[in-house]
């Protein structure tokens, strides 16, 4: 519930501070998001499947961050930035998919 | 999913609503307020991200896309500042002291340009001529009114059909008798088409199938086109005032 409400907060105070994103962050910032995603459905996931442990939450979603923000930059550094991107991008977004998948299994049974 | 079959035992009969609700619960653990950290910065940066998509003009854009931009950015001001010189150099030549020359030679050269349209004056160069034998009188002032169009549509920039010159306002129309008449002049068949302009695009416009030599021949007449370095337009308009229509100067 907290961590919910802390969501909308943190929505709220972007929407009211207009933040820009620095420029040294911007290639990173939207995967850093999206692991971020992926991090916080697989915790609804475990708490759904009884297995939920705070300790992992915090650092999958550390490590997620670390991790995407580190192979977008290594893609860059390569010179395939942006199909590195793409399949960062893909391979967190079939993992949300299948999350959803069994929040929704375990919520309406469907 | 097997982790649905294999849930802790004291909680199997938990739905996932109850388990969901009890993992909500208020709680002020140090986890929590971890939790609740990140939750505050994932929200945070999400909206960043939006703001910064949806304001962000060029700066998200790739390296390559960037430099296309800027080619195609620098190409156009390229053109434009040789333009603005060529403007420059006519502004400048007007102003000169033997202006009136030059004025006088940009009024003649528009004069010309002018006339041919306006069909004031013979015009000669490349272009077809498009001979049409009509024996049996089938050939109908909308088939001419095709030809013509299909010619300007190809590029025509001047053209006589026998001894008419056509112009914007030429009509083509069919006398009492049956034959066809051009701005008030009767045609006799054969007719001769001449054009001036870039014969071979001219040419294909003529004669792609089901265009207007193809619909010649199955009226029964017969056309041919030749295409030809020196074709000339001979025939004359006479000058029109205008009656009603005046120059508007702002």
């Amino acid at each position: 519930m907290i961590p919910a409400i802390g969501l909308v907060v943190g929505l709220v105070v972007g929407i009211v501070l207009h933040p820009d994103v620095p420029l040294s962050l911007q290639p990173y910032l939207p995967i850093a998001v999206i692991a971020a995603l992926d991090a916080v459905f697989g915790a609804v996931r475990a708490v759904l499947d009884g297995i939920f442990d705070d300790k992992v939450f915090v650092v999958s979603f550390l490590s997620n961050v670390v991790v995407a923000a580190l192979i977008v930059y290594l893609g860059d550094q390569l010179g395939v930035g942006s199909q590195l991107s793409t399949g960062v991008v893909v391979v967190l977004g079939v993992r949300i998919f299948s999350n959803v998948a069994a929040i929704r299994r375990h919520l309406f049974h469907a | 999913m097997s982790q649905e079959e294999a849930p802790e035992a004291q909680e199997s009969v938990r739905t996932g609503w109850e388990r969901l609700w009890r993992a909500g619960r208020p709680r002020l653990t140090r986890a929590n307020i971890y939790i609740t950290v990140l939750a505050v910065l994932l929200g945070f940066a999400m909206f960043a991200q939006v703001h910064e998509t949806r304001s962000s003009g060029l700066e998200n854009l790739r390296q390559e896309d960037l430099v296309a931009l800027l080619d195609s950015v620098n190409q156009q001001s390229l053109k434009l500042s040789k333009e603005a010189g060529n403007l420059t150099d006519t502004k400048k030549k007007l102003q000169d002291d033997n202006g009136d020359q030059a004025a006088l030679k940009a009024a003649t050269a528009r004069l010309q340009t002018l006339g041919i349209l306006a069909g004031t004056l013979p015009a000669t160069g490349p272009g077809i001529r498009i001979t049409v034998k009509d024996p049996k009188n089938v050939v109908k002032p909308s088939d001419v009114l095709n030809a013509v169009e299909e010619l300007r549509d190809a590029g025509a920039e001047a053209m006589q059909i026998n001894d008419v010159r056509v112009v914007a306002s030429t009509y083509f129309a069919e006398s009492t008798d049956g034959r066809l008449v051009a701005d008030g002049t009767a045609l006799r068949a054969p007719y001769t088409i001449a054009a001036i302009g870039d014969p071979h695009t001219m040419a294909t416009a003529m004669e792609i199938p089901g265009g207007v030599v193809d619909e010649l021949k199955q009226l029964g007449a017969t056309p041919s086109v030749t295409s030809a370095q020196h074709i000339d337009v001979t025939a004359l308009r006479a000058v029109s005032t205008p009656r009603y229509a005046q120059p508007d100067n702002p």
